[in-house]
């Protein structure tokens, strides 16, 4: 893969705190991530993973101790005249902020829309966030999700080539998840670059094309959420009840199995199933592995 | 390029003042309080302090000058780290703006709410305290200057204070003091030359003191210069004070602002 189609290039990313009481500690421990251009990839860890520190480095907010960046061609730490350049290329959703609240939804993206060169119809863009209703409100008077969507509007005016998403979605309904994991499918389909941090994982699941797992700073296996962890090639596990107690076996021919379990029992087995591992036993697994 | 970053200015400019505006207590903190202290003091403090001088008279170009230190230092070193707190020069800095343009919309802000406070000084102080406004052109020139230079200053420093500040619900305990207590040292609330010889001295460090000392030379008559402590208005010192301190006071906020930490 040439690094011309990488919207993202990180190798051997190093970050560390040094806090008066807890001394130094390490936030990103060596870390390499490449994102091709017009994938949404995902960073999914838990909470003091590393996702934030790293992400905020990519956007040009903090520096690193070591390592190399490059996000559309340029290292953000060292954008020298090209600052705002690159600025009017990226997009980013920061995690909650409560700023603009004294003013209404229209006048904050018609306002942030004149930072930018090429930027979107600001309407069509509150539209497109579905705060059409709330136009005219006060920012302060938003509920967290409308509060959420307003920062996604703000992130994505400026018509970018890649914007960052830092757990966009927590605190959301149901409902309101789902309307927002459409429109950020809308903008993957316009061909624009997103690389979003999360700890949901039917999140990533449902948004992402590739998977890196972070946990203490460090990768701990990147691929697509469907081959996670090898869960394309996990072993199945068939249970059922036999001689008074839970009788199961892991397998990788299940059919078999049942096929088996048919021959020996006449009619219905007893409390039979067969299941495959969920994304979140992956996840635990992976996690757990790394954990003390 | 450059004439973007003026026209975004202008245009956070015109913002800023539209969220100031929408804040009830910032408006009534800058528009009513000095004119609300000048009616205490006012009514209070009858005394004549010389023939044609009251002491409403004193006060009131005390309380000019100190405006000029509200909206600019004051305001500024308080809203900075709220809105360092709040995401907003987060969210600034994750946009190509400039942080000039930040800064002008800053000063446009400042100097729309000077403009109004003194205005409202000067209006309550003709109607109600015998205030003269300035006779001759030559003083009406000093005062232009005198606002330019101590809003500019005033400006700068409160953008340089607002580092010092740790959060944006702290600013305001950080930074109040030190204004009531300037405005004590400066001749504000008392008549400067009444002040003991070391308060004087420790406010002449400041710029207040020479902005109050200059607005009393536009407002009082000539005659009462004698009685200042230099037994004159001190014009020209008045005017090099105040561009040290413009030029300290740039330095200082192109060193210490910072946007959110690295």
């Amino acid at each position: 893969m040439s690094s011309a189609n990488l919207a993202v290039e990180v190798k051997g990313l190093v970050k560390s705190y040094t806090g008066k009481k807890t001394g130094k500690k390490v936030a990103v421990d060596g870390i390499d991530l490449s994102v091709k251009s017009g994938e949404i990839f995902a960073l999914l860890g838990p909470n003091g993973a590393g996702k934030t520190t790293t992400v905020e480095i990519l956007e040009g907010y903090r520096d690193r101790d070591s390592g190399q960046v490059s996000v559309l061609g340029q290292d953000p730490n060292n954008l020298g005249i090209h600052g705002s350049a690159w600025r009017n290329r990226i997009g980013i959703v920061l995690q909650s902020t409560k700023d603009s609240e004294d003013l209404s939804v229209k006048e904050v993206v018609h306002h942030f829309a004149k930072y930018y060169q090429n930027p979107k119809d600001p309407d069509l863009v509150i539209a497109d966030v579905g705060l059409s209703e709330k136009m005219n409100a006060r920012v302060n008077t938003l509920s967290g999700g409308q509060r959420r969507r307003l920062d996604v509007a703000l992130g994505i005016i400026g018509r970018p080539e890649i914007l960052f998403l830092d757990e966009p979605t927590t605190g959301f309904d149901p409902e309101a998840r789902r309307a927002f994991w459409e429109l950020i499918l809308k903008l993957k389909a316009e061909g624009v670059t997103i690389l979003l941090t999360t700890h949901y994982l039917d999140e990533a699941e449902a948004l992402a094309d590739r998977v890196a797992v972070i946990n203490n700073g460090k990768i701990i296996e990147v691929s697509t959420p469907q081959t996670l962890g090898g869960r394309n090639n996990a072993k199945a596990l068939v249970s059922w009840f036999e001689n008074g107690k839970k009788t199961s076996i892991q397998t990788d021919n299940p059919t078999d199995e049942v096929k088996k379990l048919t021959a020996r029992f006449t009619g219905e087995i007893p409390e039979l199933s067969v299941t495959r591992p969920t994304l979140e036993e992956i996840y635990i697994s992976l996690i757990g592995e790394t954990h003390e | 390029m450059s004439n973007g970053v003026l026209k975004i200015g202008i245009q956070r400019g015109a913002l800023e003042i539209k969220q100031f505006t929408r804040q009830r207590e910032s408006v009534v903190f800058t528009m009513l309080f000095p004119v609300m202290l000048l009616f205490i003091f006012g009514s209070v403090f009858k005394d004549t302090l010389a023939p044609g001088v009251t002491f409403s008279q004193y006060f009131i170009s005390g309380m000019i000058a100190s405006g000029l230190v509200n909206t600019g230092f004051q305001q500024l070193a308080i809203m900075i780290p709220i809105e360092r707190d709040f995401g907003t020069l987060k969210r600034l800095r994750g946009t190509p703006i400039s942080p000039v343009s930040y800064f002008m919309g800053k000063a446009i802000l400042v100097f729309t709410a000077m403009l109004v406070q003194v205005g409202a000084l000067l209006l309550f102080g003709v109607l109600f305290f015998n205030l003269h406004l300035p006779s001759t052109s030559e003083k009406w020139f000093r005062f232009f200057w005198l606002v330019l230079l101590g809003s500019i200053c005033s400006t700068v420093l409160g953008i340089a204070f607002s580092c010092v500040p740790k959060s944006g619900r702290g600013a305001s305990a950080v930074v109040s003091p030190i204004v009531i207590v300037l405005q004590f040292f400066s001749g504000v609330f008392f008549v400067f030359s009444t002040l003991p010889k070391w308060m004087q001295e420790f406010a002449a460090f400041f710029p207040l003191k020479w902005l109050t000392q200059g607005m009393r030379s536009v407002f009082l008559p000539d005659s009462f210069a004698v009685k200042e402590v230099a037994a004159s208005w001190e014009v020209s010192r008045i005017l090099i004070a105040l561009l040290i301190w413009l030029v300290v006071g740039t330095a200082l906020a192109l060193k210490t602002f910072r946007w959110p930490d690295r």
